[in-house]
């Protein structure tokens, strides 16, 4: 292993990050400030409490999620969509690194600044909202997974785009839809019974699911389901990466 | 001792089909430079980029001071510093960031004193600082060469390091360059400067269309394939090349004032004796006599073009 290559770029990484550190955070705070304005104070006061819980505490998870989801996806898609934009990939490719370093560094450091941002929003909502954590391991531990699983998605979205608009449309097209019809803002048991089955095909569904059980002690999905599906996702772009370096896919020609 | 760098029939095809690389073999010496020629899209830059692992050959086979470029990438790559063509850096980072950074990548410990040392070297110590986007684009190709020496590369590829270069930046690079062949680096280097291999380099590879047409020692190429001049410089200017002297070797410069004779430098008899004594047997008083080699270019345009007959 050359660990020092991933140092490197690890930190190459994380200083581009602390460059634009307050761009970086003013955004999701905002909009997830909104969310709990809009949804938690305005229209969840005229909500009852879902399981046991007040929605604007119920919303907590799924907002986390769906932040940390979105800047994992960005933040590593960007990281390595730009050095393939302005070719500074060919040092990459050049060096004595191999798949597994390169995605250490890259996927690490777009997990580290989404943990950061999730971190900061779960802060942020300490400040709207009363509530306690039950499962404060479990509930890091999910959230670190989602980073990286996610991250390596993002890394995978990365490499196959070939343009700006393609770095941005899958996220938009496929992602949103997904973490919005997840369960960030209700629970599952509350959809008619076809869209409940529906939504089992939805992998965002168990790790809001796990994630909120962390939280509050309650989940659509059996926690142990939640856990299988997050290793099998994060296994799965893992296979897909190896596989992409292995044939050198859109990088090497 | 092995070739320090081995291409065996190495061949690329694009994606497209198009075959940039039909078949080549090179073995370069350590502590060598080797100066590569050929006209643009002749498959320079796709022969290095195969080498450092940038695109993935079709077959053959490379190796590295004994490691195969496929199998054992990491031994092999470790010993390479690549200066591309193209300038890519990153435009928002720090000049020294992104030099420390490319040592990094290639698994050394930092090196602050070495990193000072080939700043200072290219001169970009003042702007260690800066950004990328605020340099000049000399500057820029400095640092490609800074990133690149960063790692303490044993094998330096430079894919047109003076390409839009000034002429007094030309002189440094060749400067650096010789400093590094006083190391022991072994130097691939690609260039359409013609001068520029003729300073530096030791031996001459010429490439077109994706085949090696020659590897050659620069001195023994130039001399077996130089021509020199001789021009004699008369007192006063003729209109006409005397009969008496009249062959297809000599010809009269356009205002008359000198005779230039070509030769052959590896024929046993030059002609320069008996044509001089026929100068002055002629009645012509000599004013100079100066004699000029063939220039690489010369010899290179005739070979890129015996390429290009069918
Ligand atoms: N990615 C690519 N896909 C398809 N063809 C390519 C690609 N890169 C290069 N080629 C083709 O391969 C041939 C060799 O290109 P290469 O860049 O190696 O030439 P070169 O000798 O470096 O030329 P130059 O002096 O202009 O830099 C050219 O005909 C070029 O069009
Ligand atoms: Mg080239």
């Amino acid at each position: 292993m050359n660990w020092t290559a991933v140092k490197s770029i690890y930190l190459f990484e994380m200083t581009r990050f602390f460059r634009t550190i307050t761009q970086s955070f003013i955004s999701p705070v905002l909009s997830t400030s909104l969310y709990f304005v809009v949804f938690g104070a305005a229209i969840g006061s005229r909500i009852q409490e879902v399981e046991g819980v007040s929605y604007a505490a119920f919303i907590v998870p799924g907002l986390i999620m769906l932040s940390v989801i979105t800047q994992s996806i960005s933040n590593a898609s960007f990281g390595i969509y730009f050095p393939k934009f302005i070719g500074t990939i060919f040092e990459l490719l050049s060096a004595p690194v191999n798949f597994l370093e390169i995605v250490m560094g890259y996927v690490g450091a777009a997990a580290t600044k989404a943990l950061f941002i999730g971190v900061i929003i779960l802060l942020t909502a300490f400040l709207f909202v009363d509530f306690e954590i039950q499962h404060p391991i479990a509930m890091v531990g999910f959230l670190v997974l989602t980073c990286i699983s996610f991250a390596l998605m993002g890394f995978i979205i990365g490499i196959w785009a070939g343009n700006f608009e393609q770095l941005q449309l899958v996220p938009l097209l496929i992602i949103t839809p997904l973490v919005f019809l997840g369960g960030s803002f209700y629970s599952i048991s509350m959809l008619p019974p076809v869209w409940q089955v529906i939504s089992h095909f939805n992998p965002v569904v168990y790790l809001i699911s796990g994630f909120r059980w962390s939280f509050f002690g309650t989940a659509d999905v059996p926690i142990g389901l939640s856990l299988f599906a997050i290793t099998g996702f994060t296994t799965l772009c893992l296979g897909v990466i190896w596989w992409i370096f292995k044939t050198g896919w859109r990088i090497r020609q | 001792m092995p070739p320090i760098v081995e291409i065996n029939a190495l061949r690329k095809a694009y994606a497209s089909g198009f075959e940039a690389l039909k078949g080549v073999d090179l073995s370069i010496e350590e502590g060598e430079i080797l100066a590569l020629l050929g006209p643009n899209g002749a498959g320079k830059t796709t022969l290095i980029s195969t080498v450092c692992g940038i695109t993935t050959a079709t077959s053959g086979a490379v190796s590295v001071g004994g490691h195969d470029t496929v199998r054992d990438f990491r031994a092999a790559r470790s010993m390479i510093g690549l200066v591309p063509q193209e300038i890519n850096l990153e435009p928002f980072e720090k000049v020294q960031n992104t030099v420390k950074f490319s040592r990094g990548l290639f698994g050394q410990t930092p090196d602050p004193a070495l990193i000072e040392k080939i700043l200072r070297q290219l001169s970009l110590w003042d702007k260690r600082d800066a950004q990328i986007r605020e340099l000049s684009g000399g500057m820029k190709r400095r640092v490609l060469i800074a990133k690149a020496l960063s790692h303490e590369p044993r094998v330096l590829f430079l894919d047109e390091p003076t390409a839009g270069v000034d002429v007094e930046l030309r002189r440094d690079m060749w400067e650096i360059v010789a400093e590094l062949k006083r190391d022991g680096v072994t130097i691939i280097l690609t260039t359409h400067y013609i001068e520029e291999a003729e300073a530096i380099a030791d031996r001459i590879g010429v490439i077109a269309s994706g085949e090696i047409l020659l590897v050659e020692d620069k001195d023994k190429l130039m001399a077996r394939m130089g021509k020199k001049e001789l021009e004699v410089q008369l007192s006063a200017p003729i209109t006409a090349i005397p009969d008496s002297l009249a062959s297809d070797a000599l010809r009269l410069n356009e205002d008359g004032t000198a005779l230039i004779y070509t030769y052959d430098t590896r024929s046993e008899r030059t002609g320069i004796t008996k044509l001089l004594a026929e100068v002055a047997a002629a009645g012509l008083t000599l004013r100079d006599v100066v004699t000029r080699q063939s220039s690489l270019e010369d010899i290179f345009v005739g070979l890129v073009h015996e390429g290009d007959a069918p």
